[in-house]
């Protein structure tokens, strides 16, 4: 039924079938894809999750034919409309490559030519594709332009890809997707790389157009709130198989795989009550497909593996009823899900001593302007407020975080705050003293010592030239806690088991470890040197659901440990959800709202806290969701509104006052501050952002 | 004892971390083998090595020395002169050898005072950006605008050929160049978070630079001091030739070329046989360049 060569209504638009594909190379061959087979019907919009190195990238690759030298398909069949893949010339492949099946990727900057304007890009697609004239060309590309809800179309197919933002780009990106009028459009984590304002619009138009333009969607994620949002049927992969696959009412309700239930179990919902439940990371690391063992692939890191039962023969993928939900899992029908449990971290009653008190604290940058004007002292000078008249306070061992999109200044804040950078107004006092204007030049070693930092990236935290030991040990010496190398060493040992590495790993080299093993070292670095307060810029923003669950953790863990304050710098409202006490959300380098985490995620809400909230992309069934999406683009900080920071795209946007008056603060209760124009009981007639429906059957 | 504690103790921090120096040298043998390239440039040096070394056990003649017999026949080809007499009835063969001798040791002295200046130029450039990188660049611009050969018969015509002054002269025709590739490394480096990391900790600037940025850096600019090797084996034989090198009557290839010259067309293989052995050296040098890039764009 599937070798059928004419395509009719109901054949699929792209089958695989028991696909294999190998890398070759130089230490031999290395498959990536195991047995992989997905139906993709007409219309239909399939997603695919799971974490890096599970080979889904290498699905979409092989699928185009489009795998380099060193891969290639070793077994199984790539149906495209009923036509097998591998038996197209090259000329086809061509014709068939952005024409029939179109490819947007993560990076919209470097998925379009920087040296060609966004209309000849666009234009390019109908002429090579289908000779179509110069003219018909540039109206296809404004009418397509203005599918993907792209203000000023015409203004914007003479701009270059550096002269339109993020999303734009990534707009652009699909609408080049969508000229050719593709039967299958593969998505791969196109929205990972903006923000959450910009995903949800960008998520609402990619639903919206496959919608309208008929087209089948393959959406490659690591997100399973991405995946329910855009998705009909999930599949789940891990190690180069398929896991588990089934509609996205079903798959969310009721998983079946050990690994989807963990995949579940390592993300923080954002809608339920803080520390209700704890994360629950998948133990060990994933197999990289070249590793793996007999046996279920999973089986090492799973709770349910049996030892002579599950370690055996090949796990075949079963059907669990009737309807299309598959698992390849032996036990699937006697795993009882293990209950969500709560945190044992709830409520410890910190006393309430302000370690770091912000009053007014303003970062201001001098543009620099190279103008003859300005050299001759003609012009005024400008300056980016990156950060303007910040003020919070900081409770001993609490957690407090600072959320906002890019370009909102929490970086900056927290450069500042290390002594990178000096304020320009305003001060921060540590332990009742002015450390805002002292470069951390100038401060002493017991101050540096006090404050320590976490940063995002994990390949570039650790100095590759320099041993795990060596890291973790020159803190510990710098900071005078132990001299000789004996107790150093005794130290760095300590460092590695409260992070729980083993000693070994003193001596390891950042690039035999992975992602969450780097991560762990930069915390224990950060800690080592016994800080009061540790800066965490975007710790796991980097890392993979299942490890990024275990690094969280271990921080609360570690944090609880020392009694350590943390200030936790993110854009993922659902991990501070979990794991703060506080939060402070900026827009444009100032605070919108601040207070309690549970009063920030409840009414009254700051406009910009609502629109934040109602973007986050959501995996659980169980809980409902408001649609507020934001319009128009994030101002220039160069030049930002001067009344209300928000007030260009605030979809509560009162009136003239927004644009020209600075907002009060408005204190609904003592601690929670918004800034907002909008009446305090008005604010509080705003229906909630999230509410829990009865779960779904099971 | 302490020393005991960490030999016992290899997963220990800091420096116990390293496996032994030998161990090292081993790999990194082992890494040069999967290069051709590299194979044969390191042959062509280590033969240069041994005949510098062991020229005084194996060379046949004393190289100063004149043998007054010969004199009358310069250049002709006896059992006793495998390589024939000079024109001043000197050994040529063991003038080679000592001439390697000369080649080795002024090559990579100068090398490494170059390098020195130029990686702090470098590293200081940029490192702190500023009016210290518009200071050290300009300054090096000035000096990279000059031909480098007229740079170095300008140098060593007024202060005089030595060994002396032309490590002086190499140094200072080199470093700026040098202190460029730094430069960008350390532009692109010091970005990472782990300077952050470093400079949040209270590190100093000099710190920062040896122990953070250094090491990162040191991949380019192997290839680039092999690559530079090659230049200065010729540069000391340009300048021999031209009487600008090291002062007679020590053995210098570039001298023996030009000291040859009015022979050339009865007896080409006493220019030929110092060029050849100057070019050899310098292919070699080149070639261990192409062979270390080979394998470090493999990993």
């Amino acid at each position: 039924m599937a070798g059928s060569a004419t395509p009719t209504s109901d054949t699929p638009v792209l089958q695989i079938e028991n696909l294999r594909v190998s890398y070759f190379i130089r230490a031999g061959d290395i498959p990536a894809v195991l047995d992989f087979s997905l139906t993709i019907k007409a219309g239909e919009s399939y997603g695919l999750v799971g974490e890096s190195g599970c080979g889904k990238s290498t699905v979409a690759m092989a699928i185009m034919r489009y795998m380099g030298i060193a891969g290639r398909v070793v077994a199984g069949r790539i149906l495209f409309e009923g036509r097998d893949m591998a038996s197209l010339g090259d000329e086809e492949l061509r014709r068939i490559r952005g024409g029939k099946i179109a490819m947007v990727y993560q990076e919209p900057y470097s998925a379009l030519n920087p040296s060609m304007n966004v209309g000849s890009q666009l234009m390019e697609v109908p002429m090579i594709h289908e000779g179509a004239s110069e003219c018909d060309a540039y109206d296809r590309a404004i009418e397509v332009l203005r599918d993907v809800r792209m203000p000023d179309p015409q203004t914007v197919m003479d701009r270059y890809p550096h002269q339109i933002s993020g999303g734009q780009q990534q707009r652009v990106v699909i609408a080049m997707a969508l000229l050719s009028n593709p039967s299958l459009l593969i998505l791969d984590e196109p929205t990972t790389a903006l923000d959450v304002t910009v995903e949800a619009a960008v998520l609402d138009l990619i639903d919206e157009l496959r919608r309208s333009y008929g087209v089948a969607l393959l959406y490659i994620s690591h997100n399973l709130g991405v995946i329910r949002r855009v998705c009909d049927r999930v599949g789940v992969m891990y190690s180069g198989e398929l896991m588990e696959e089934g509609t996205i009412a079903e798959m969310f309700a009721a998983p079946r795989h050990p690994y989807t239930m963990g995949l579940f179990g390592c993300i923080p919902t954002v809608g339920a009550e803080k520390h209700t439940r704890a994360l629950q990371p998948i133990r060990g690391q994933v197999s990289l497909p070249h590793q793996r063992l007999r046996g279920c692939v999973f089986g090492p890191r799973c709770d349910h593996a049996q030892a002579g039962r599950c370690d055996q023969g090949e796990i075949p993928l079963v059907r669990t009823d009737g309807s299309g939900h598959q698992v390849r899992c032996l036990r699937w029908n006697d795993i009882v899900p293990s209950v969500a449990r709560a945190t044992g971290q709830a409520d410890h009653g910190a006393g309430d001593e302000v370690v770091l008190h912000v009053d007014g604290m303003s970062k201001f940058y001098e543009l620099p302007e190279r103008s003859l004007r300005a050299l001759l002292g003609g012009g005024a000078v400008r300056y980016v407020k990156a950060n303007e008249r910040i003020s919070f306070d900081v409770i001993r061992g609490r957690t407090i975080a600072i959320v906002g999109e890019s370009g909102c200044g929490k970086s900056t804040f927290a450069k500042v705050l290390t002594g990178l950078e000096t304020a320009t107004e305003g001060s921060i006092e540590l332990h009742g003293r002015n450390i805002a204007t002292i470069p951390v030049q100038q401060r002493s070693s017991e101050l540096i010592r006090t404050l320590q930092m976490v940063f995002q990236n994990p390949d570039g935290t650790l100095n590759p030239s320099h041993s795990v030991g060596w890291a973790i040990g020159r803190v510990v010496r710098k900071f005078g806690l132990a001299k000789d190398a004996d107790k150093v060493r005794a130290r760095v040992e300590e460092m590695l088991d409260i992070v729980r590495l083993p000693a070994v790993f003193a001596s390891r080299k950042p690039r035999q470890l992975s992602g969450g093993q780097k991560q762990r070292i930069a915390v224990a670095r950060a800690f080592a040197g016994k800080p009061n307060i540790v800066i965490a810029d975007e710790p796991v923003s980097a890392l993979d659901v299942s490890v990024q669950a275990a690094v969280i953790n271990l921080l609360m863990d570690v944090q609880e440990k020392f009694g350590t304050t943390l200030l936790f710098i993110s854009h993922d409202l659902s991990v501070v959800r979990y794991l703060s006490d506080h939060i402070v959300v900026m827009y444009l380098g100032q605070v919108m709202e601040m207070g309690p985490a549970e009063a920030v995620f409840r009414p009254p809400y700051h406009p910009y806290t609502e629109a934040l909230l109602s973007a986050v992309p959501v995996a659980d069934p169980t809980i409902e969701q408001t649609h507020i999406r934001l319009t128009g683009e994030m101002p220039s900080i160069i030049d930002p509104p001067r009344g209300c920071r928000f007030c260009t795209r605030c979809p509560r946007r009162i009136g003239e006052i927004c644009d020209t008056v600075v907002p009060p603060e408005q204190e609904p209760v003592p601690g929670h501050r918004i800034r907002c124009h909008i009446p305090l009981e008005d604010l509080r007639k705003i229906p909630p952002v999230f509410t829990r429906v009865a779960a779904a059957a099971e | 004892m302490n020393d005991q504690a960490t030999a016992r103790q290899p997963a220990g921090p800091g420096a116990a971390s390293r496996p032994g120096l030998a161990a090292r040298t081993l790999k990194a043998i082992g890494l040069l083998r999967e290069s051709k390239a590299a194979i044969i440039g390191v042959g062509l040096i280590l033969f240069w090595v041994l005949l510098a070394l062991l020229a005084p056990v194996i060379a046949p003649y004393d190289p100063l020395k004149s043998n007054y017999a010969a004199l009358a026949n310069p250049g002709m080809l006896t059992p006793g002169h495998l390589l024939g007499t000079d024109h001043l009835g000197r050994d040529m063969l063991s003038r080679i050898m000592w001439g390697a001798r000369t080649v080795l040791t002024v090559t990579p002295v100068a090398i490494l005072i170059a390098y020195v200046v130029g990686i702090t130029l470098g590293m200081l450039a940029g490192y702190y950006r500023g009016w210290v990188d518009t200071l050290i660049s300009r300054v090096s611009d000035i000096i990279l605008s000059f031909p480098v050969l007229i740079l170095y018969i300008i140098l060593l015509s007024t202060v005089g050929p030595s060994v002396f002054n032309i490590i002086v002269a190499v140094t200072l025709a080199f470093a700026p160049g040098i202190g460029r590739i730094v430069r960008g490394l350390v532009l692109d480096l010091r970005t990472a978070e782990y300077v952050a990391a470093a400079q949040i900790r209270g590190e100093t600037g000099p710190f920062i630079m040896i122990v953070e940025l250094l090491p990162n850096a040191r991949g380019p600019l192997i290839v680039d001091a092999c690559l530079r090797f090659g230049y200065t084996v010729i540069t000391i034989g340009v300048l021999g030739f031209l009487g600008l090198g090291l002062p007679p009557p020590d053995p210098d290839w570039g001298g023996m070329v030009s000291e040859t010259t009015a022979l050339i067309t009865i007896f080409p293989h006493m220019a030929l046989v110092p060029s050849i052995a100057l070019s050899s050296l310098v292919i070699g040098f080149n070639l261990l360049a192409d062979g270390l890039r080979e394998i470090s764009m493999r990993d």
